[in-house]
């Protein structure tokens, strides 16, 4: 059973590889595009800009062994960043994405009394189950810091949050599983996800 | 709905907490990895260590202080003291810190805030300010560097302004008027920032009870809180800190 955790320089990949480690799981950080996509599982972080990262992804070749993976219908996780880029753009320097699953991550509408980017903890409230999702609390608190979120089609929306707006905060899609949030940063209820992911056969 | 956060403050000397009194007769309290574990456990939201070390050879005391923290702590913490190049910033980022806090070094050079932003992310960058009263300034705050030491020419909202334009993603301001008096946050300042820049604004200096933290949060547009001797000699518990919060209507994180 071989987890890869996707390096292509994210600035949260070391902390989500602590947690990995903390959670005590057989994982490796691999910048290889053919180890990427012959992995059994794959955990794709991010934190930065939409365009960077995708040219870093073009560039390397990352981009597209995470599509490969994606077709062989096994488990992927997107965090943060990675949970914007799986989409078919973004609205942040009208970027093209990877088009895992239909949608678009668009910006926070500008709003008086909200400050973007939208950080801190907020609550997250699942529309449907999910095992990911498993013995986390309706309305349980987690971190976030981004200027935009995603927008799936509304059959890959897993739980929602609210600032300004209702927002989509989890998605999950067959295979994909996908948090705007960052789960290594979000406490127990956050190792939890991870945890269930690691457990998780889609 | 976004909760406002309750952050500790940690000040690390030659890799011991110590928690300063108007900066001076700096007592130990403690090992930084312990007390942020404690913390981490009570639901604290985020912390913040201060590198107090005065000497250079003993910096890298800290980056393996951090490393350690982030083995252990699953929530955001943020470092500053001393951080004057992207070098020192890349140290901390990579050790396990989100957030680099850049004080006296960035009023020195302010171009260290824009670097830092466009190599990490504004996100990682945090602006301390030290602000002090005074009535020549146009805002009514002059900027302080070196722990409140040395004045400098610059008004504390100008500052503010130009920080946020060079890339700061967060500001942690502490007033020195009120820091170390248990006297409650200096409210008129921070709400004058707060409601000036787009991005968050941390309260720091002169938190004694939690009703001091309701005041800044429900009166002042303060995002976050920081506290330090507060808590770190056991008078209040983050518990009852948030409790105290969330009985009077602030959104906090209470199930953690």
């Amino acid at each position: 059973m071989k987890t890869c955790v996707v390096d292509y320089k994210a600035g949260n990949l070391r902390s989500v590889q602590t947690a990995l480690e903390f959670l005590k799981a057989d994982f490796i950080v691999t910048a290889d595009p053919d180890v990427v996509a012959g992995a059994d599982k794959l955990i794709f972080p991010g934190v930065g800009e939409a365009r960077a990262a995708m040219s870093v992804l073009e560039e390397t070749g990352l981009g597209k062994a995470i599509q490969e993976f994606h077709k062989t219908g096994k488990p992927l996780l997107g965090i943060c960043l990675g949970s914007q880029i799986i989409l078919e753009s973004s609205e942040e320097s009208d970027t093209l994405c990877l088009g895992l699953i239909p949608g678009k991550a668009r910006l926070f509408p500008s709003t008086p009394g909200f400050k973007i980017p939208h950080m801190g903890w907020n609550q997250v409230s699942p529309v449907r189950e999910h095992e990911v999702m498993k013995g986390v609390p309706t309305n349980a608190s987690f971190y976030f810091v981004h200027s935009y979120y995603p927008e799936p089609g509304p059959d890959a929306v897993l739980a929602k949050s609210e600032y300004m707006i209702s927002f989509p905060a989890a998605l999950a899609k067959d295979n994909l599983v996908a948090f705007q949030f960052h789960p290594e940063k979000s406490g127990k209820y956050g190792l939890a996800l991870l945890e269930n992911f690691l457990a998780w056969k889609a | 709905m976004l909760e406002k956060r309750v952050i500790v403050c940690l000040d690390v000397k030659d890799g011991r907490t110590t928690k300063g009194v108007k900066f001076k007769e700096n007592i130990d309290i403690g090992d930084p990895v312990t007390m942020a574990r404690f913390y981490y456990e009570e639901g604290v939201d985020e912390l913040v260590f201060y590198d107090i070390t005065a000497s250079a050879e003993k910096r890298g005391i800290m980056i393996d202080v951090v490393a350690r923290v982030a083995e252990q702590i699953f929530i955001p913490f943020s470092v500053g003291g001393g951080i004057g190049s992207v070098r020192e910033m890349r140290a901390v980022l990579l050790a396990g810190a989100e957030k680099v806090s850049v004080n006296s070094q960035a009023v020195q050079n302010p171009g260290i805030i824009e670097e830092g932003a466009s190599l990490f992310g504004r996100q990682c960058i945090v602006l301390g300010m030290d602000a002090l009263t005074d009535p020549e300034m146009p805002s009514g705050y002059r900027v302080v560097i070196d722990g409140g030491r040395r004045k400098t020419g610059l008004d504390a909202l100008e500052w503010v302004l130009k920080a946020e334009k060079l890339g700061a993603g967060e500001i942690v301001l502490n007033s020195i008027d009120a820091d170390g008096t248990k006297n409650g946050y200096e409210c008129r300042l921070t709400r004058m920032i707060s409601e000036a820049v787009q991005i968050p604004v941390v309260a720091s200096g002169g938190a004694g009870t939690p009703e001091h933290l309701f005041q800044v949060f429900a009166n002042a547009s303060a995002d976050a809180a920081l506290v330090a001797s507060m808590v770190h000699f056991g008078t209040y518990s983050i518990r009852t800190i948030k409790e105290y919060l969330a009985e009077r209507g602030i959104p906090v994180r209470m199930d953690f």
